[in-house]
């Protein structure tokens, strides 16, 4: 068989309407790698053989009929397991959802399907994606494609390790902290988060909805940029879903970064930034510089105030959002014989949520409770908007901020996993564009030792354009997206 | 204005003790949590790890600072109150893990 898997989206999509190459062919292929590699990596939760096989038929009868295709026509797209998809069981790796099937569709998984997309699988991440590192599974951990030691980054690790394994083409990921930006980096693929508002959350299982977005996962910027085409826009079912007229960003990729402004935020080169990480970043930017953009310095003095502020504001929401699952609509339950509601609720949230979904519960409500809400909760939102204001500040005088997207290299599994704080210190340079709902992408720009690095570029609200012009120069002119992992 | 509070962090690291074992047990059980016993005392000693360090955000002022619950100007979504087909009675109970009589089944309340 032809190693069809290895094809981009934008060309798997050319071949597909040339009649250059069957859909169910391309997805055969994807499907055999999938079989090869998976038992290794752990991307997939629930791969959808049959309905991809299926859905591809669908594609190339369609073609024969001479009918006109979707943006994604025959492309396939794994889909992190926090998004419902019918019929299909959703579990956002958790015991409590291990058996939920929703009845609908997000809007997200609509829109692919709206389009031709094949979803080829449903992906592994950190249980409700509360995590970066893809352990806190409860189907396991994924491992890092590069080096099956390593974490791959999370929560979306599922997503990122499949791409760069290429056992999916395209992925949808969800990032409240960094839970796409994280992987990419960790995996060599690009991921972006859009700015809030920019994509619907319908149907996205909620962990903190004031921070959390869905975005594309791809080899390639271009691809990344079909992928958002697809996802995003105004939906009715989604209240904070922003009204704005729909952008083209294929037209956002040129090659051509000339005068524009980037800055480095100091703060995003300081202390816990390994060197070989600052370095490999510095040596992108030199590029950018040597490519006509112009760099500067910035400082982003609130910095240091941003990732107990995500936590506090993240981990209170998270509270609110988790106390639906009480076992009784659908969801993880024991026995009801074992004693009456209070007990049987807290006995099935025992069983049904792991240490680290448990520990962010409780943590949240400690912080929303009365004695407490001011001087956490209150507190940190009123931090929030001076993180905020210094962002705005600074992207007054710049296009866009770079720096790396993970202070440090891919570390063990099981290396930080016992220690939360520790844990929670690598989403130090990830959290801020949640913070105050900007865009920002993580490209591929290096190795070392073997292990990718990310570099993260932040953007002004709704200017995902300039973000992927950025990103799609910075790939043009360097090899990096071009390098696999061997498996 | 006010002068933006300094804490030296070695100095409250030894003397704060930010949550008890009490709390963290009356915590879990207002979010309907049940606990194990070791989970206990390794909760709280890491709740304390934590809140500590989340206690950094005191050192920013923020006097006169307004909160960002959302970073969206958000307004009230309004649409039309007309009727729209909801989901079959059997495709909601679907996933409950126990029904009766077309209901979802719980634990006695009382």
């Amino acid at each position: 068989m032809s190693r069809w898997y290895e094809l981009s989206a934008a060309e798997a999509v050319g071949k597909i309407k040339n009649q250059e190459l069957k859909a169910e062919e391309y997805i055969a292929s994807l499907l055999e790698r999938m079989q090869k590699v998976d038992p290794k990596i752990n991307c997939f939760v629930t791969p959808m053989r049959q309905e991809a096989l299926e859905k591809s038929r669908e594609v190339d009868a369609k073609i024969s009929r001479g009918e006109k295709l979707g943006l994604l026509a025959g492309v396939a797209v794994a889909v992190k397991d926090n998004m419902c998809t019918k019929d299909i069981r959703t579990t956002c790796s958790s015991r409590m959802l291990k058996e939920f099937v929703p009845p609908y569709d997000a809007t997200v998984v609509k829109k692919l399907k709206d389009e031709d997309a094949v979803v080829i699988g449903k992906t592994n991440m950190d249980e409700f994606a509360m995590g970066s590192t893809t352990e806190t599974s409860h189907f396991g951990p994924t491992r890092n494609p590069w080096n099956l030691m390593k974490v791959p980054g999370g929560s979306s690790g599922g997503s990122a390790a499949a791409v760069v394994a290429q056992e999916a083409t395209v992925a949808l990921g969800s990032d409240t902290g960094g839970s796409i930006r994280c992987p990419a980096s960790y995996c060599s693929t690009v991921g972006l988060k859009p700015t809030y508002g920019l994509v619907s959350r319908y149907g996205l299982i909620s962990y903190a909805n004031s921070l959390e977005q869905i975005g594309p996962l791809a080899g390639n910027v271009r691809d990344c940029a079909l992928l958002l085409q697809v996802i995003s826009g105004h939906d009715d079912l989604d209240s904070t879903s922003a009204n704005l007229p729909a952008k083209d960003y294929a037209s956002a990729l040129r090659d051509d970064v000339e005068g524009i402004r980037i800055g480095l935020p100091r703060e995003f080169f300081g202390e816990g930034v390994q060197e070989e990480v600052s370095k490999t970043v510095w040596r992108a930017v030199h590029k950018f510089e040597g490519l006509g953009a112009v760099c500067e310095e910035v400082s982003l003095p609130s910095m240091s105030y941003a990732l107990a502020t995500y936590y506090i504001i993240a981990m209170s929401e998270a509270s609110s959002n988790l106390a639906r699952y009480d076992g009784l609509r659908y969801g993880y339950r024991g026995e009801l014989d074992e004693g009456d509601w209070p007990t049987v609720y807290a006995k099935n949230r025992r069983v049904g949520f792991g240490t680290e979904v448990r520990r962010r519960i409780i943590l949240g409500t400690y912080a929303l409770s009365a004695g407490y809400y001011d001087q956490y909760y209150l507190k940190a939102l009123r931090v929030r908007t001076v993180i905020r204001r210094d962002f705005e500040k600074a992207l007054r005088q710049f296009d866009v901020l770079i720096g790396p997207t993970m202070p440090v290299l891919p570390f063990d599994i099981g290396e930080k996993i016992e220690d939360p704080l520790t844990l929670y210190m690598c989403d130090i340079l990830t959290v801020p564009a949640n913070l105050a709902g900007y865009p920002a992408i993580s490209v591929p720009c290096g190795f070392t030792d073997g292990l990718p690095v990310g570099l993260q570029m932040l953007g002004k609200p709704f200017d995902e354009s300039t973000v992927l012009r950025a990103a799609y120069t910075l790939e043009q002119n360097t090899d990096y997206h071009k390098k696999k992992p061997v498996l | 204005m006010r002068l933006s509070r300094t804490i030296d962090p070695s100095v409250r690291r030894s003397r704060k003790q930010h949550i008890s074992r009490e709390e963290v047990e009356h915590i879990a059980w207002l979010a309907h949590l049940e606990l194990a016993e070791e989970e206990k005392a390794l909760f709280t000693q890491q709740f304390n790890r934590i809140l500590d360090y989340f206690r950094k955000i005191d050192e920013t002022d923020t006097e006169n600072v307004p909160p960002t619950y959302h970073v969206l100007d958000l307004v009230n979504v309004f649409r039309k109150d007309y009727v729209k087909e909801s989901l079959p009675k059997e495709e909601s109970l679907k996933n409950a893990p126990e029904k009766e009589k077309g209901f979802f089944k719980s634990p006695r309340i009382v």
